[in-house]
């Protein structure tokens, strides 16, 4: 639908102004509110400033493997650095953070890996997102037994324990790899604990009046779902987007860790790798496991803490005024 | 209630038969079978492995599979281990469940109770220095990669203070030549522990009703006694070597996942705190000039543990996974650890059988924080 075909609003009375640049003004506006609630807690703040320092990482890699670092010793996966006289070699000028036991620099596997967790993360938080504000608005809707139906699967999704049918799944299917990994666990909190929260908040918005309008005005249930309940429920969606990401990161480094994975290099991979060469009790060659499980912490619970910091934006009980 | 506790079961058995069908038909649905692993085996012909085949049942229909291996599973029969052949897949879990049991029903209920407690005091004390550090040491202690806390903790009291042991469930050199088994010393350990605990619960509750004068006395006694006499009972055993072998392997894991399900608690009820003492009753009771230890604990904690029971629901299934993390660590072996090596080393029916068990598992906690919840909120009486 182009601009010009929409209605056109009288404004300051001589300019027309076009609807679309009204609602681009009062997102803007939204947006502002939001951040000025966002910025007064620090906390939320200090989550975000870990993410963006992530996210530099990820994109300073293919930079410094293009210019600074030579791809036979710098390569995450195949380089190995024969300068060295044993691997794996201390922190040092050349290697920030060593090299590992077979030779390749932990800081490169470090800033290389580090694209598929933002990748995983994102990815298993939409699809979750997708399913649970379908279902959730849905169920909210329309009632009666399809509400019923729906939520009876979301409670037995809830109690189907996630880390051990992963175990066993990625133990037997072959090639289960970040994007299958990635669904699954979409999928699982999809349909479990998110619809339940984006549901219960489904059925507020549709009491409010202008649904009623809507529906007044002759909107379809399929108009009234998709522009007026699903763009309020997006504030809460992007909320549990978040806990979404701190818990497929972890789960994603624990599986990865225990060698279960099909993917060719992540955080719980380098753990691993320490692990299955019998340097993961020498605490002599802490370079080996401390880059990695410190990342993984800290990117967690950035995404946690920016979670707690919307959850103060959402939820107008939790502020401090 | 019954009809409630009826209800539930029978959502529990649903669950459960699903539960099982996912899994059995996903692991179904790969290709290859045992049949094909001898492929390459020239002792093998395609005729004995045709007739291995039929033997096991592999060439019925999966739906007529599935029922069966239904049926065995509700008659105790879980199948054989692969991988310790031919020892049957029931007595591995049963060897092992006490274990897992043990350190997931120990760890949830120290870290709900101490998360508990200190989550409404720091509530109470609000802003400043113990805010921030309560807030980040929680969050910390919440998103942590867990295996490397563990290697932390590992490292901390066994590589440097020399307090515990690396891991493992006994030292096997204690073990050479004694005529009892492991599981035996450890389920009399536990029962004489839980025993002592029950005990110094009772004389807890019976403190509260007593007049103020012997509640402290009585406190003590109640802390005391039961230790002296869980201690008078292995001294007397004669075994108390071997339980003390036991018992200092198990308090690293035990303490490791404690703490880490800790965090979530503390912060859990400090937001719900929060979230109670805007209220307008505890404003009242403010204005009553009740003392504060009084509005906190009385007033605020009690409506406060709502959502924090709530929050426990959600975490069992966190618990569980933590509790498999710990004990691979810790090379602690109990059901996780065994589902894990299973898995890893494609000994399908080991790791179906622990995959189950432990589905049964997070199922019973989730009944039972269930009907905890009907305790604690006298809104919900699940008529």
């Amino acid at each position: 639908m182009s601009a010009t075909a929409q209605p056109e609003l009288l404004v300051s009375g001589t300019r027309y102004i076009p609807l679309w640049r009204v609602r681009l003004s009062l997102a803007w506006k939204s947006l502002r509110a939001n951040w000025a609630l966002f910025t007064e807690n620090p906390v939320g703040l200090v989550g975000l400033g870990v993410i963006v320092f992530f996210g530099l990482l990820a994109a300073a890699h293919p930079i410094l493997m293009a210019t600074v670092w030579s791809k036979n010793v710098y390569d995450p996966v195949t380089g190995i650095d024969l300068e060295a006289g044993f691997h794996p070699a201390a922190p040092s000028a050349r290697h920030l953070l060593g090299t590992d036991p077979l030779g390749r620099d932990v800081l490169s596997q470090l800033m290389y890996s580090t694209r598929f967790e933002f990748a995983l993360g994102i990815l298993s938080a939409v699809i979750t997102v997708l399913i649970a504000t379908t279902i959730g608005s849905i169920a909210a809707y329309f009632g009666g037994w399809l509400d019923a139906v729906l939520m009876r699967f979301a409670d037995l999704v809830i109690m189907v324990p996630i880390l051990p049918i992963l175990i066993v799944i990625s133990a037997i299917v072959a090639n289960f790899g970040m994007v299958e990994l990635a669904v699954a666990l979409g999928i699982l909190a999809g349909f479990g604990g998110t619809t339940i929260v984006i549901k219960s908040q489904a059925l507020a918005v549709k009491v409010k009046p202008f649904v009623e309008a809507a529906r007044v005005a002759g909107g379809s249930d399929r108009h009234i779902i998709m522009r007026h309940m699903v763009p309020n429920l997006m504030p809460i969606s992007l909320l549990y987007m978040m806990f979404v990401v701190t818990n497929a990161i972890f789960i994603e480094a624990v599986l990865s860790f225990f060698g279960l994975t099909e993917i060719e290099m992540s955080w719980g991979l380098m753990i691993n790798t320490t692990s299955v060469l019998g340097y993961l009790l020498r605490f002599d060659t802490w370079y080996l496991l401390f880059p990695a499980s410190i990342a993984i912490t800290m990117l967690c619970s950035a995404f946690y803490l920016v979670g707690r910091a919307l959850d103060e934006v959402v939820n107008p009980r939790l502020r401090q005024r | 209630m019954y009809k409630f506790l009826g209800k539930r079961a029978l959502q529990m058995i649903v669950t459960f038969f699903l539960f099982q069908a996912a899994t059995y038909f996903l692991i179904d649905a790969q290709p290859g079978d045992i049949a094909d692993l001898l492929i390459n085996n020239p002792e093998i012909p395609p005729s004995e492995r045709i007739r291995l085949r039929r033997d096991l049942g592999l060439d019925q229909p999966p739906m007529e599979r599935f029922f069966t291996y239904v049926g065995n599973f509700y008659r105790g029969n879980l199948g054989v281990s692969f991988g310790q052949y031919p020892r049957p897949v029931i007595d591995i879990i049963r060897e092992r469940l006490p274990r897992t049991v043990v350190l997931f029903l120990t760890a949830s209920i120290l870290s709900f109770w101490a998360g508990f407690v200190t989550g409404k005091v720091l509530a109470w004390k609000r802003g400043g220095f113990i805010e921030y550090s309560s807030t980040i040491g929680g969050v910390t202690l919440y998103t942590v990669f867990l295996p490397w806390f563990a290697l932390m903790m590992i490292w901390l009291f066994a590589v440097q203070l020399h307090w515990l042991p690396t891991g493992k469930f006994l030292d096997p050199v204690k073990w050479l030549g004694v005529d009892f088994s492991a599981n035996d010393i450890f389920l009399r350990l536990i029962s004489s522990v839980f025993v002592a605990v029950v005990i110094a619960l009772v004389g807890f509750l019976l403190s509260n009703r007593v007049d103020r004068r012997y509640r402290l006395p009585l406190r003590l006694a109640s802390v005391v006694l039961p230790l002296l006499g869980v201690l008078q009972y292995w001294a007397a055993s004669g075994q108390a070597v071997w339980a003390r072998d036991i018992a200092s392997h198990t308090v690293l894991p035990v303490l490791t996942l404690t703490l880490v399900a800790y965090g979530g608690e503390m912060l859990l009820t400090r937001t719900s705190m929060l979230e109670t003492l805007r209220e307008d009753y505890i404003l009242t009771a403010r204005a009553k000039g009740l003392p504060d230890r009084a509005i906190r604990d009385r007033h605020a904690a009690r409506t406060a543990l709502l959502p924090v029971w709530t929050g426990l629901v959600f975490s069992i299934g966190g618990s569980v996974s933590g509790g498999i993390i710990t004990e691979s660590i810790f090379s602690w072996p109990g059901l996780g650890s065994t589902l894990l090596d299973s898995a890893a080393n494609a000994d399908i029916p080991v790791a179906l059988g622990c995959l189950t068990v432990v589905g049964v598992i997070t199922l019973f906690s989730h009944l039972v924080a269930d009907i905890g919840y009907a305790f604690i909120d006298p809104r919900i009486r699940y008529a």
